[in-house]
């Protein structure tokens, strides 16, 4: 087993050194979609990380019996059988929101974050520290989903997880909701704020010009 | 990469194996929650018919909506071909009617559809109809299960008429696989609106139309989704069809929930 500063570092090393959308801009795609509602982005968010920590778990723990000649398609298996898990909880313990979620809880099969992660990490290295890897991937995909769907809701709609925070004109109140952010694209130059404030931060994540 | 695990017979028994334990998993996952699934399907469908009846409200809990679908809603039988009130068709199977189940396919309880751009081929001959009760036990709407192609797949919905048979209250649909933001858009509650007060029928024939533009003032259609023509037409077909002599129309020209 590795030591805790490693440890450490596979888990939350992706929030903000490695961050999987804002460093390597993966699963940007489900970011732009569901984080219109903080609550359908939580979900996402959990959805996501319990399929990349256990789909990096369980390929780990196999790795050493993968052909590489395959090695893609069992990982696709592996990964696509925790979906549909992850999917009919979602149906059994909370139906709205997976009426809402819609396709994007079957999409975490071809989210980049999940394939890439499994095959750049958990091919190579022990279960432990692999699920720690996933865990910290889905942290970090959480970690943006979480800061865009607060920023969204709260700016597009008035209200954090349907509770009124800014009364809206409309409602009587004096906010006008900002019609912008209620659509899937406004996230892309929050995505882009967030990359430019976490490369402000981090200058080391900033590429060299070419 | 050792030369060992690149032979033919252990590539195919380790796809064998991880195929046979990712099954066991998914089909146990499936089969475990199953009961909870269809609570919440039945749930969500009667809470859909509350949408469609206008009773939905504030209607939040499992309990309330549950309450407020006892009191309010009763469901009937009708043999779309005499347009009369049948026997519930389960009756002693225990198990509630479902039109859109096995009935719809078997070839002594369904009917071809011909000649019909709605998007099925056959149809049960008994519907389910729900009757929305008021105060004093009078039918004050009518709830209709309405379905028909769009442009992925079928569209599933509840078509609700005022007692007279003839106006719309609501068109709600509960189950669709159109595109999000386009032909989801049917879901979309300012779209949702305009159904309210349209005629049906002009004259005893089908006169509901979905199209673009110039629909307003006019009690006989409504206004098509923007970048969901097919879904528009997919809407369109589907109350023709249902509205018409094969579907509810014999049914709704007897009122026989009057008397």
């Amino acid at each position: 087993m590795a030591d805790t500063k490693e440890m450490k570092k596979a888990l939350l090393g992706p929030i903000l050194d490695s961050n999987p959308i804002a460093l390597h801009v993966l699963g940007i795609c489900s970011a732009l979609a569901i984080t219109t509602k903080l609550e359908t982005a939580l979900v996402m968010s959990l959805a996501l990380t319990a399929v990349c920590a256990f789909s990096n778990l369980f390929i780990s723990l196999i790795r050493n019996q993968i052909p590489s000649s395959v090695r893609i398609i069992i990982q696709m298996t592996i990964i696509a059988s925790l979906v549909i898990v992850v999917d009919q909880i979602l149906k059994a313990y909370s139906y709205e929101i997976s009426k809402q979620l819609s396709v994007f809880v079957g999409l975490i099969i071809t989210n980049c974050i999940v394939m890439g992660r499994a095959e750049a990490y958990a091919m190579k290295s022990p279960p432990g520290m692999s699920f720690l890897d996933g865990l910290g991937n889905g942290l970090g995909y959480s970690f943006i989903l979480i800061v865009i769907g607060t920023i969204k809701e709260l700016f597009g709609f008035g209200t954090i997880l349907g509770f009124e925070i800014l009364p809206l004109v409309t409602n009587g109140g004096w906010y006008q909701g900002n019609g912008l952010l209620i659509l899937p694209f406004s996230s892309f130059f929050l995505i882009g704020g967030m990359i430019w404030f976490i490369r402000t931060i981090r200058p080391e994540q900033v590429e060299p010009k070419e | 990469m050792s030369a060992k695990k690149e032979t033919l017979g252990k590539t195919i028994l380790i796809v064998v194996a991880v195929c046979l334990a990712c099954s066991i998993v998914v089909s146990g996952s499936a089969v475990g929650l199953r009961s909870l699934q269809q609570t919440n399907a039945a749930l969500d469908r009667q809470s859909n018919i509350l949408a469609a009846a206008g009773l939905l409200g504030e209607a939040k809990t499992k309990q309330e909506i549950a309450d407020i679908y006892e009191a309010k809603v009763e469901e009937r039988f009708v043999d779309l071909e005499t347009g009369a009130y049948v026997e519930n068709p389960a009756k002693g199977t225990g198990k509630a009617y479902d039109m859109y189940g096995r009935v719809s396919k078997a070839a002594d309880t369904s009917v071809a559809v011909d000649g019909s751009p709605a998007g099925f081929s056959r149809r049960a001959k008994v519907a389910s109809v729900f009757h929305i009760k008021g105060e004093s036990g009078n039918v004050e709407r009518l709830v209709l299960p309405v379905h028909g192609s769009g442009l992925w797949d079928l569209m599933y919905g509840f078509l609700a008429l005022d007692s007279d048979g003839k106006t719309i209250r609501e068109l709600i649909y509960y189950q669709h696989k159109e595109t999000p933001g386009l032909g989801g858009e049917i879901q979309n509650p300012d779209w949702q609106e305009q159904w309210d007060g349209k005629k049906l029928f002009e004259n005893g024939d089908v006169a509901i139309e979905v199209r673009k533009g110039g629909t307003e003032g006019d009690q006989y259609a409504v206004d098509a989704l923007s970048g969901a023509t097919l879904t528009s037409n997919g809407v369109e077909n589907t109350l023709q069809y249902w509205a018409g002599k094969d579907g509810y129309g014999t049914y709704l020209s007897k009122q026989s929930w009057k008397s």
